[in-house]
């Protein structure tokens, strides 16, 4: 287990590095001075020699790398210069409405999405099933912000049952924070739930035909036992897999979410960085947001051996 | 069998000679396969699928003679009309026309609806374009990754990497530092949709090199770029072809979403996402400049997504029993 772990580490140390190099590369191929660019629009040239200074521009693009990576190493992300503070403070203060969000919109999508991918697989070809399979085309088809303002406009506007838009803290009280965040939990879920559904569907369906549920079924087990201990159970993995791979998809819904609902997030940061072109944040967002999707697959990879303990890393 | 005592049964039975009548050529049935075009015509999710898009292509094409004025039009006398109503535009010689508001005019005065019809040409161009530029880079790297042993490692690392960062924080922060453009937002969206295909393609290759007809070649002294272009890369269409679909799908969503957010298109180019921006501000009063333009990019991602379905079940059946 323990060698495991180490090989999975080892294994996600290059994915970081290039993910570093790749960050680092797409300030460096923009046309123009990087300095120039990081400074911003409205920058003196003092500003834009300091930064320029300070990044090491007149070293070669390795030495450049190893300076901002080492930097990086330490904690140091730069300094955004339209906020004017350090970029993991800026990351640090927009952290908890984001993680909110995703929490509450990852629980709410798989307490949906398994039951429901189980179900259609249960009574496959029938209409519970065309029914989700067809919901699931139009989740992945249905924009987001489309999605946000239909449900902004119906339950918001024309009902009053919910605000339609903003963001309280949990220190504010559970109930406030609970009753901003279910809207854009409803929002960003929807894809999340179309994925997590056909995966599971798909999955449980192979293992409904193993000889093994057929046994369940010849002893007398009731079906609700067949289908949780036996057919999901071995369908875990691939279930797992997709939940992981699918937090990419929702970091993309998270940036477009919080800009509708004006959740003042992470995604919210990452938008209002970018119509600012203020590059330090953006490198900062886009890296953090990168490691916490190979960190939460590299968790998932662990996971395997809860779900299946034929697995023996 | 059980009852069979004597091994000679006690009557023949006349019942039991075979039924020449039945084994005659004229009652025997020829079953005919039929071709790959034909099962992809006659799958009733690519006639959906395809029909809806036929149906935006021809919008797109004609979207002059709909009764449309200049997109680019605006008068102030006719700001936040609602839909149907009419009102007066000045044209580009300064002429003032009465013209119906289809689906209202947003806060300048421009109609929506002219602006959502010529949105087609640039929403269905971007998809387009951004499944070409996708699935090109990606075949050739994949083709690079699956025949050069040395390339494949450093390559494939690279691709892990891509795939790691949130494709819409790549096209987003791309198009950031090269300022929008159509070039530029096609290419942004199409780098985090290349290591997929990459995979794909290499996957694919490293399957086909094994057939014995590639290795004929080989050993025949065929150069590799022609076993690639003769052999490797024609196995390689089907998948690629159902995969360009949904990169379709996912680029003409994504540039939505970039021109929505402020970053994507300039805001004069009429774009389904630009014109839903626009109405951002003004949402509670005029939810249609966002509903509008919300539909047809609903119905086209749903049409050519629709569209990837059936392709996808009937060129790929192999990719068909894994999703």
């Amino acid at each position: 287990m323990f060698a495991f772990l180490a090989r999975r580490l080892a294994a996600t140390i290059p994915v970081l590095l290039v993910v570093a190099v790749l960050v680092f590369l797409m300030l460096r191929l923009t046309p123009g001075d990087p300095a120039a660019v990081l400074a911003g629009d409205a920058a003196s040239p003092e500003q834009i020699a300091q930064i320029r200074e300070g990044l090491g521009l007149d070293k070669s693009i390795p030495q450049q790398f190893g300076i901002w990576f080492g930097r990086m190493l330490h904690g140091d992300l730069g300094k955004s210069y339209y906020y004017k503070t350090e970029v993991t403070t800026l990351v640090a203060q927009r952290l908890e409405p984001t993680l909110s969000l995703t929490i509450v919109t990852i629980v709410v999508a798989v307490l949906v999405a398994v039951p429901l991918g189980v179900l259609a697989a249960w009574r496959f070809g029938g209409w519970l099933d065309r029914t989700l399979m067809g919901f699931s085309v139009m989740g992945f088809s249905v924009p987001v912000f489309v999605l946000a303002y239909l449900l902004i406009w119906g339950v918001s506007l024309k009902l009053g049952w919910l605000p339609v838009q903003g963001y309280k803290r949990i220190a504010d009280g559970l109930g406030p924070w609970f009753i901003h965040l279910v809207l854009p939990a409803i929002t960003l879920s929807v894809v999340y739930i179309a994925l997590i559904a056909r995966v599971t569907r798909a999955a449980v369906l192979d293992t409904l035909g193993e000889d093994y549920i057929r046994t369940a079924r010849a002893k007398g087990l009731p079906e609700s036992k067949v289908l949780m201990r036996h057919a999901l159970a071995n369908a875990a993995v691939p279930i797992a897999t997709v939940i992981g791979i699918g937090i990419a998809l929702l970091i993309g819904g998270v940036v477009v979410t919080e800009s509708v609902y004006a959740i003042p997030g992470l995604g919210r940061l990452t938008v209002d960085a970018v119509l600012a072109r203020d590059f330090p944040t953006i490198q900062g967002v886009i890296l953090f947001f990168s490691v916490i999707y190979v960190v939460i697959n590299l968790l998932v990879d662990l996971s395997y051996v809860f779900f299946d303990p034929r697995i023996r890393y | 069998m059980a009852s069979s005592a004597s091994p000679v049964p006690a009557v023949a039975p006349s019942a039991a000679a075979p039924d020449f009548e039945a084994l005659s050529v004229e009652s025997a049935t020829v079953v005919v396969q039929p071709s790959l075009w034909q099962r992809v015509r006659r799958n009733g999710s690519v006639r959906l699928g395809g029909a809806v898009l036929l149906l935006l292509v021809a919008i797109a094409l004609a979207a002059p003679w709909l009764d449309t004025v200049d997109p680019s039009l605006f008068d102030p006398a006719s700001r936040d009309l609602l839909p149907g109503k009419s009102g007066e535009i000045t044209t580009l010689e300064g002429e003032t026309i009465e013209h119906t508001f289809r689906m209202g005019s947003d806060s300048f005065g421009r109609d929506i609806y002219s602006r959502v019809l010529y949105g087609t040409r640039v929403s269905l161009l971007v998809g387009l374009f951004t499944a070409v530029v996708a699935i090109t880079f990606g075949t050739l790297l994949g083709l690079m990754a699956g025949y050069l042993r040395w390339l494949d490692g450093i390559l494939m690392r690279v691709m892990d990497g891509l795939m790691s960062i949130p494709a819409i924080l790549i096209a987003i922060a791309l198009v950031a530092m090269w300022r929008g453009s159509l070039l530029t937002v096609v290419i942004a969206i199409a780098i985090p949709e290349i290591p997929r295909v990459t995979r794909l393609v290499r996957s694919l290759v490293l399957t086909i090199r094994e057939e014995p007809y590639v290795e004929a070649a080989i050993s025949m002294g065929t150069p590799t770029w022609k076993i690639m272009l003769r052999h490797i890369l024609p196995n390689t269409v089907a998948p690629l072809i159902v995969q360009g679909t949904f990169i379709c799908a996912s680029g003409i969503l994504v540039e939505a979403i970039l021109s929505f957010l402020g970053v994507g298109l300039p805001p004069d180019i009429p774009t389904w996402g630009n014109v839903m921006a626009e109405g951002r501000s003004q949402f509670n009063e005029f939810p249609h400049n966002i509903f509008f333009p919300g539909i047809f990019l609903a119905v086209t991602v749903l049409a050519v997504n629709i569209l990837g379905d059936g392709l996808r079940d009937t060129l790929d059946p192999k990719m068909a029993k894994r999703v």
